[in-house]
């Protein structure tokens, strides 16, 4: 697969991956990240939003 | 300083004068009394060091994230879907509204570390409408994707109710 990098784009066999994910009551995340040599030259993130924002101290606006 | 997520003040007042119209051509447009039309709503990402919150009333760029392939100003919203209202009982119903795709910034570099999108309508002077703050992240040549939630009573992006 071919990645896009700060190097151009280089296939994925060359490259170190790394992902993570992170989740909590406000959003569901990971990330992609490719390495060369020690060095970050690609960095996604695709992060879903689960609720909208609290106002006045609840969930939603009350009237 | 630090982002706060919320529903922006300003847009709650601003929704009684008629001064956004999020989703599909429902009403006769302010700016015609012929032809409906959608406002464009857009979406700016900005640094953990910014301070963005209910108090914001449009879009500004101070503390606005900057970077190759990011314009300043952020992407558009796909409007397409119309707010939903709906009662759960006699005396109390909801709102809500959701966009209908992704926010999607294509192959950008984002060095400086940002967590948090504003929505705001640009067809009305850059009006804020709402606040959503997530885990600070940087992009290195890649893709942020925001995915929205689901548009229902419970967890649309944005909820107005009664109660």
């Amino acid at each position: 697969m071919i990645v896009t990098t700060t190097k151009g784009d280089m296939d994925d066999s060359l490259l170190e991956h790394r992902t993570g994910e992170f989740e909590d009551d406000n959003e569901a995340t990971v990330w992609d990240e490719y390495w060369l040599d020690g060095e970050l030259v690609h960095r996604s993130a695709h992060i879903k939003l689960k609720k909208m924002p609290s106002f006045a101290g609840g969930e939603t606006a009350t009237f | 300083m630090a982002n706060t997520q919320s529903m922006c003040t300003s847009f709650l007042g601003e929704l009684m004068l008629g001064q956004h119209q999020l989703g599909t051509s429902t009403i006769v447009s302010r700016g015609s009394l012929t032809s409906p039309t959608t406002d464009t709503l857009k979406a700016a990402l900005y640094l953990a060091s910014a301070t963005i919150n209910a108090a914001t009333t449009a879009y500004t760029a101070t503390g606005e994230v900057s970077g190759t392939n990011y314009t300043a100003g952020g992407v558009t919203v796909t409007n397409a879907t119309a707010p939903t209202s709906t009662n759960s009982s006699s005396t109390a119903g909801v709102g809500y509204w959701t966009p209908s795709a992704s926010l999607v910034y294509t192959t950008v570099t984002l060095s400086t570390a940002f967590d948090t999108v504003l929505i705001y309508n640009s067809t009305q002077s850059n009006k804020a409408i709402s606040v959503h703050t997530f885990s600070s992240q940087t992009i290195t040549a890649g893709t942020l994707t925001l995915t929205m939630p689901s548009n229902t009573t419970t967890t649309a992006l944005l909820r107005l109710a009664t109660t």
